[in-house]
């Protein structure tokens, strides 16, 4: 196999690897999944782990389709947080690190202030967003954005400092205006980190929405949780927290895809062996 | 950071030397720098004329502020005193009307090989058409015919950097500036860039202002070679290169090729730049 590959050179070879490996892998985490999931029914069904601390997979299932229809208003309500708050970080980020990248002054004297005020525990704060913004979408996506705007701010200021300075020289050599610059060179040059933050505001986008739902809401899956642990319906509880999974990962996937189609060029985005 | 450089750019004027090259015409040009403890003098006094169509070397060990001198002349850096004149302006920010390479090649890694090319099309917005037929032609030129839609990560450091010198050339510049274009690549890559910046160089009928380290390549390509000392960076010597030209590589084994070369080595050794023991 080694020889195989010191052996290949450049794009045909890649490709047939790819080809190979997805012929004939086995996708190993989904098998893995299932393992751990009939390990878990298991230890239900016949080790006697009583059902009011850990109930059975099956069980999460059977609540999760009877009560489909219960469920899809609280999904519905906390995919418009998640998404409201992700869409308003990178409208308050990206702009903010073109800011930070581009004035010394903001950079000297906001900065260090935003990089600091990452030692506030953001889930403190959110009792003060609902006495601000009362109840509501406004107090939730505020949250939000509390918690997921930070990745995409830094990870924007590192891509837009990484533009080569020999490439803003031959911006210059070749009289570019600092639009042109900013769009055709640092701009695309900072689109991977850019897409990196994105993904981890993402992730955070959910754990700020059950924040902003456990601390004030009357729907989402932050209510259902809390609504379920006061009638100890443990069942309900993983219901929403398979379902809060979910949404997560379903989310994070559309950016990877969109990063698929973005940054088709990029080290992150090359096939591995 | 974004460095963003000041001063007006120098606007390309109505190139009276279009087809000739630009001629350079460097006087008394001083360069220093201020570090945090004191200041440093990347250049003294150095004073230099270019003719039009010339391809000239300027070598020199490392920090002799022979970089320097070609940011200047590119008006990407701006003089402690002293002028620089190119095609008789002088040079006060950014210089457009020509084209540059660096020795890394700064591609950019999301356009591919012809797309790269065609940037300078647009940063310039130049007639697309034409343009689109002058980036295939100069790629052919360098026998990237076939590579048009490969992406830098998929082309060899050699022939990125043949796509670089096509993005340099896109617009017929008048000059052409070149910082130690070949320095990062393989002895044979290097070989075969030199003749082909010279077939280049015979069609396109430019200016080549040329930063080398290397004495060999610099004989071999160009009509004169400028000797700088280290730091405070001047001229020590500038000598006239009167090989045959087209030269081929074949003009490397000849005795005077290596009568130059002997010439440049000396230079080196009487300035302390190479040191040998004694025998």
């Amino acid at each position: 196999m080694s020889v195989d590959a010191l052996g290949s050179g450049m794009g045909g070879s890649n490709k047939l690897r790819r080809n190979w490996s997805w012929r004939f892998e086995p996708p190993y985490a989904f098998i893995a999944l299932v393992v751990l999931l009939l390990l878990w029914q298991f230890a239900c069904s016949f080790m006697g782990v009583p059902a009011y601390l850990l109930p059975a997979p099956y069980d999460i299932g059977k609540d999760l389709v009877l009560h489909i229809g219960y469920f899809v208003p609280h999904i519905l309500a906390t995919s418009v947080v998640i998404l409201l708050g992700f869409a308003a970080s990178v409208a308050v980020g990206l702009p903010l690190s073109i800011l930070l990248s581009y004035s010394p002054f903001f950079n000297k004297s906001l900065y260090p202030l935003i990089v600091g005020s990452q030692v506030v525990p953001k889930v403190a704060i959110a009792p003060v967003m609902l006495a601000w913004f009362g109840f509501g979408l406004t107090p939730k996506v505020a949250i939000v954005i509390a918690i997921a705007f930070f990745p995409v701010v830094i990870n924007s200021v590192v891509g837009l400092r990484a533009t080569p300075p020999q490439m803003i020289y031959l911006a210059h050599s070749m009289g570019a205006t600092l639009w042109q610059i900013f769009w055709r060179f640092c701009l695309p040059q900072a689109l991977p980190s850019v897409l990196a933050g994105m993904k981890m505001a993402a992730v955070l986008a959910v754990i700020g929405a059950v924040v902003a739902e456990f601390v004030g809401a009357d729907a989402g899956l932050g209510y259902v949780i809390l609504a379920a642990s006061s009638n100890f319906d443990i069942t309900r509880q993983f219901a929403a927290i398979v379902l809060l999974s979910a949404l997560g990962m379903a989310f994070y996937w559309i950016i990877e895809l969109i990063e698929r189609r973005l940054i088709p060029w990029h080290v992150s985005q090359r096939t591995e062996a | 950071m974004l460095r963003v450089i000041r001063g007006e750019s120098t606007p390309a004027a109505g190139l009276p030397s279009k087809g000739a090259g630009s001629s350079v015409t460097i006087r008394n040009v001083s360069k220093s720098f201020r570090t945090k403890q004191n200041i440093v003098h990347a250049l003294t006094s150095v004073d230099l004329d270019i003719r039009q169509g010339e391809f000239v070397s300027i070598i020199g060990p490392s920090g002799c502020g022979k970089s320097t001198l070609l940011m200047l002349i590119a008006g990407l850096d701006v003089v402690s005193s002293g002028t620089i004149e190119v095609d008789k302006r002088q040079i006060k920010g950014p210089n457009s009307d020509i084209g540059i390479v660096f020795q890394q090649d700064a591609l950019l890694d999301w356009r591919n090989a012809l797309s790269n090319v065609m940037l300078q099309c647009e940063i310039r917005k130049l007639n697309y058409a034409s343009s689109h037929g002058r980036a295939e032609e100069l790629l052919k030129m360098v026998g990237l015919e076939q590579f048009h839609s490969a992406l830098p990560h998929e082309l060899s450091g050699g022939m990125r950097q043949r796509v670089s010198i096509c993005r340099a050339l896109l617009h017929s510049p008048p000059l052409l500036v070149m910082d130690e274009p070949f320095g990062a690549l393989d002895a044979l890559t290097r070989d075969q860039l030199q003749v082909d910046l010279l077939r280049l160089w015979t069609d396109q009928k430019m200016t080549v202002v040329f930063i080398t380290h290397s004495i060999s390549e610099a004989v071999f390509l160009s009509d004169r070679i400028v000797v700088m000392s280290p730091r405070p960076g001047r001229i020590e010597t500038i000598i006239d290169v009167e090989l045959e030209r087209p030269r081929r590589l074949a003009v490397r084994d000849t005795p005077q090729y290596a009568r130059y070369v002997q010439r440049v080595t000396d230079i080196f050794k009487s300035l302390g730049v190479l040191k040998e023991d004694e025998a």
